[in-house]
């Protein structure tokens, strides 16, 4: 890659990175009056097609679009990886249209800057976008009032709407919506500013069950995933990567290879350049005529790598040295009150280190994408959770502009965050580039899990001075971990100010004297976001020390916990030396408030119905609170042991606030499915390295959870509120590792520090 | 040249035989509803019913298959009235949905022996299909809504 492209990716690339933490403010509130031209499905021929809203004659926004025959078009921008969000966003559109859900049809967007951010990770799709989907619905509901007050000749302001219709109650008169359209069409947009949205007890869909709009494909198998695109004159490709990372070439052997029959020939691809970002690792790159053709020859395949210096990289010793990195003092992070004058006062101190390993997103998809590169331009079809940094990249990598890159998001099967990243989109992008044909690019599993953007191996330490009955009145943190910032810097051994604020600068207990430091740590594998990213490890240790802190004192652990946050207020994280984030998040309209906190934690007690059974002799329960991505959610799990030195989690009972609930249903899933990834991150979630080469191959060897050994029952509970919609794809995981050890060792008597722990000696 | 019936359809495959099925019927007959998930028979992605037998298509040779019926989730009922495919719907299972083809063949063969599946018998049974949304719990209630699905209304 030449420096120029070399640049170019970096900027657009690295704007994505800033832009999880620091992006707050969208231009998707604003009506945009469509001029750009989509497909009206994901897999259309032709990119020139527009969507069916934006061909639609009522079209006040990039998102909506109401036909003559009455149906209601609503455009997804975000990606579909599980979390409802294609069903959710045009919910809210829907119910500010008072529209009839039978006659509303999804589209999919395609990459473009129009539609605002489409990085669907952070949790934010619903924080972000629920203002834009209202203003959709609102939009095109005051068009149609105004058209059918027009008509009727009464005032706009004493006709109402229901169920597709507009309705004049004191003549009782009424007009389908598509009835209207050829004369609402006709009206400007609504000044954004003076739009009205319905009271919240006309809500008609808005926290109502509903069940996803694809489902009816997901059962029939007619689903479309990445994997499932296919075009005339496609070849298949599967590549051969560098088993170290930045590894390159020595010598390569395709002979063997050639002879399998349907392999048409092999490509060798260039090392990305040091920062290795969203870039294709490299390799050799195996066409054939099918996937098993492939598959074959690249078995058939000779190559001696040049592994370069991250083969010095083996996970037993590095997790060592983590440790060892936070027992010292590092970068500051925190600082407020005075941790070291509380310390020498010589009265009781505690302190405990706390370890965890890599892991894996394995996506039930693995990373596939096609692309089709003809004239200079370039069409690509993949799950991707971005797909405009699918642009930005492979316009980079093939030299040509973003706006000649075209991307069709498909269904997504699991994403975690590990979908975020492009790299296997341009692989096929490259490919198909070279190859003058399209490319449908599949990883295997093992590719997968040899290659991610790994969740990072971590050590915390805490250490608190406490008074007598306890509770802290210091408390020092110290966390080391592979930085995501090295993806985008190369060398990079500390984190973005953003990875640090996940659970960890923003412990939102009330102690008067707090400091959190910060350790450097190398990378040596690509580090990503995973599902809760940093929040995950963090939220074990502290929430494991808090429980820790309890048993010392003698104390009940809810009870202790609930004294450490306090009567809850906002937490001014500002004040405190803190380049606090709050997840792009404004603070004042998405104020980190502990009395929310505080009011999970005590309805998961009441629902768990904590301390009526006495944990011991093999059962216990466990629970821990935590703020994240806006929401916050309680989990109290319980655990049996098995006798052999494993266990059971027979139940979990999750809390969320996540202010307004747009669709109970798939936050209830989330939280489940946030149990269950929880779980098995904290049992059995292990990524092992050993001369940079990753030793797990496939699910045998990074184990996840399974029916027999995932938690049996969750229950879901919400704390409903008035507060802004904010996310819940993420904030389940992390309070759920954290309960899961503290029931542990309430059931075991073990006390485990180092994650996973199917690995540590119970009871 | 295996000859073999998929979802009522006799076919003819003049290929590579030690070809899994899975590629076949993901890449030659276009039935994606098959999902490779791991290529190594551990996660149950690619189930489908080889003579009513729940097998993983990613362990299954085309040589093996010769005279033999192949079901896929496109054959498992004509328009997704299976009592599995309504439980499903029922119970919203699906999140991100891809595993869940293969979720339900697998249930479908478990409810062609055991009738009335108790939770051990589910469990042991549904333990070769991995979903990394965690939808275990809401499975576990579709195939019992399933199971409890008077006969003479199923598919």
């Amino acid at each position: 890659m030449s420096p120029a492209s070399h640049s170019l990716i970096r900027d657009a690339v690295q704007n994505v990175s800033r832009r999880r933490f620091l992006e707050g403010v969208l231009s998707a509130g604003a009506l945009v009056v469509a001029a750009q031209v989509f497909p009206e499905s994901a897999w259309a021929q032709d990119a020139a097609v527009r969507t069916r809203a934006q061909a639609s004659p009522l079209n006040p926004t990039v998102y909506l679009g109401v036909d003559t025959d009455g149906t209601v078009y609503i455009v997804t921008h975000r990606s579909e990886m599980g979390t409802g969000i294609r069903t959710t966003l045009p919910l809210v559109a829907a119910d500010e249209l008072d529209a009839d859900w039978k006659r509303c049809t999804i589209e999919q967007g395609l990459g473009d800057a129009k539609y605002g951010d489409q990085n669907t990770d952070g949790s934010r799709s619903v924080r972000d976008f629920y203002d834009a989907f209202r203003r959709a619905g609102a939009s095109a509901r005051a068009m149609l009032v105004s058209a059918a007050a027009a008509q009727w000749s009464v005032p706009a302001s004493e006709c109402t709407t229901a169920n597709h219709e507009v309705v004049h109650r004191a003549s009782n008169r009424r007009l389908g919506y598509g009835a209207l359209v050829p004369a609402a069409a006709k009206l400007p947009a609504p000044d954004p500013d003076t739009l009205r949205f319905k009271a919240r007890d006309a809500w008609t869909f808005v926290g109502k069950e509903r069940e996803i709009y694809d489902l009816g494909d997901i059962v029939t198998g007619k689903a479309q995933f990445g994997l499932d695109v296919f075009r005339d004159g496609m070849v298949h490709a599967s590549v051969e990567h560098p088993p170290v990372l930045g590894g390159t070439i020595k010598s390569m052997n395709d002979t063997e290879t050639k002879k399998v029959r349907g392999v048409q020939q092999t490509v060798a691809l260039d090392t990305f350049t040091a920062p290795h970002m969203f870039q294709p690792l490299g390799g050799v790159a195996v066409i054939a005529d099918s996937t098993w053709a492939a598959l074959q020859g690249r078995k058939r395949l000779s190559v001696e790598w040049n592994d370069g210096p991250h083969a010095s990289y083996t996970s037993d010793a590095f997790t060592q040295q983590l440790a060892a990195t936070v027992q010292k003092p590092g970068k500051m992070c925190r600082d407020h009150g005075n941790v070291e004058t509380e310390f020498a006062k010589g009265g009781r101190v505690i302190e405990a280190t706390y370890t965890t390993p890599m892991a894996a997103h394995a996506s039930m998809e693995p990373p596939a994408a096609v692309a089709e590169f003809v004239n200079g331009k370039v069409t690509i079809w993949a799950p991707t959770q971005d797909p405009q940094t699918v642009q930005a990249t492979v316009a980079a990598l093939t030299g040509i502009d973003k706006k000649d890159v075209t991307v069709h998001v498909t269904l997504l099967g699991g994403g975690f965050g590990r979908k975020s990243k492009p790299d296997y989109c341009a692989e096929a992008a490259v490919l198909s580039k070279k190859l003058g044909k399209p490319v449908k690019v599949t990883w295997t599993r093992e590719d997968d899990l040899k290659f991610d953007f790994y969740h990072a191996a971590a050590a915390v330490y805490h250490k608190a001075a406490v008074d007598g009955r306890g509770k802290p009145t210091a408390w020092l943190s110290r966390s080391a971990f592979q930085p995501i910032q090295s993806t985008f810097e190369a060398g990079a051994v500390y984190p973005d100010s953003g990875e640090l604020d996940l659970g960890f600068t923003d412990l939102p207990y009330d102690v008067p004297n707090i400091r959190a430091e910060n350790g450097p740590a190398d990378a040596h594998v690509r580090i990503g976001w995973f599902r809760a990213v940093t929040n995950n490890f963090h939220v074990f240790a502290s929430g494991s020390f808090a429980d820790e802190l309890a048993h010392a004192a003698g104390r009940d652990p809810l009870e202790f916990l609930l004294d450490l946050i306090g009567p809850g207020h906002v937490l001014d994280l500002k004040a405190q030396n803190t380049k606090y984030q709050n997840y792009g998040a404004p603070l004042d309209k998405y104020p980190l408030d502990t009395r929310r906190l505080r009011r999970v934690l005590e309805v998961a007690a009441e629902k768990a119905a904590w301390g009526k059974r006495k944990s011991g002799s093999g059962w216990g329960m466990g629970i821990t609170a935590h703020y994240s991505f806006n929401s916050y959610v309680a989990s109290a799990v319980e655990v049996e042991m098995d006798g052999k030195g494993g266990f059971r989690v027979p139940r979990v009972h999750q809390v969320v606030d996540c202010g307004v609930v747009i669709n109970p249903d798939r936050v209830r899933a989330q939280m489940e499915g946030a149990a269950v990834m929880g779980v098995g991150l904290a049992r059995t979630g292990e990524i092992t390295a050993l001369n940079g080469r990753i030793q797990q191959s496939n699910f045998h060897q990074f184990r996840v959870p399974r029916m027999n050994d995932a938690p049996v029952q969750v229950d879901v509970h919400f704390v409903e509120s008035g507060n802004l919609p904010t996310g819940v794809g993420e904030p389940g995981v992390p309070p759920v590792v954290a309960a899961l050890g503290n029931a542990v060792f309430a059931a075991s008597g073990t006390r485990v520090r180092a994650l996973p722990l199917a690995k540590a000696k119970l009871g | 040249m295996v000859t073999l019936n998929v979802n009522g359809t006799a076919r003819t495959f003049d290929g590579d035989e030690d070809m899994p099925l899975l590629w076949y019927l993901r890449d030659d007959l276009r039935l994606t509803g098959t999902r490779f998930g791991c290529g190594a028979g551990l996660c149950g992605a690619c189930t489908v019913h080889v003579n009513g037998a729940a097998v993983r298509a990613c362990q299954t040779p085309l040589k093996s298959l010769a005279g033999k019926k192949v079901v896929t989730i496109e054959g498992l009922s004509a328009d997704g009235s299976h009592p599995l495919q309504r439980a499903w719907a029922q119970h919203n299972v699906a999140q991100c949905g891809y595993c869940q083809t293969g979720q339900i063949m697998q249930a479908a063969a478990l409810l062609d022996k055991t009738p009335n599946p108790a939770d051990a018998d589910i469990d042991r049974v549904m333990a070769g299909n991995i979903c990394r949304c965690g939808t275990y719990q809401r499975i576990r209630a579709a195939i019992k809504t399933a199971a409890a699905t008077p006969k003479g209304t199923r598919a």
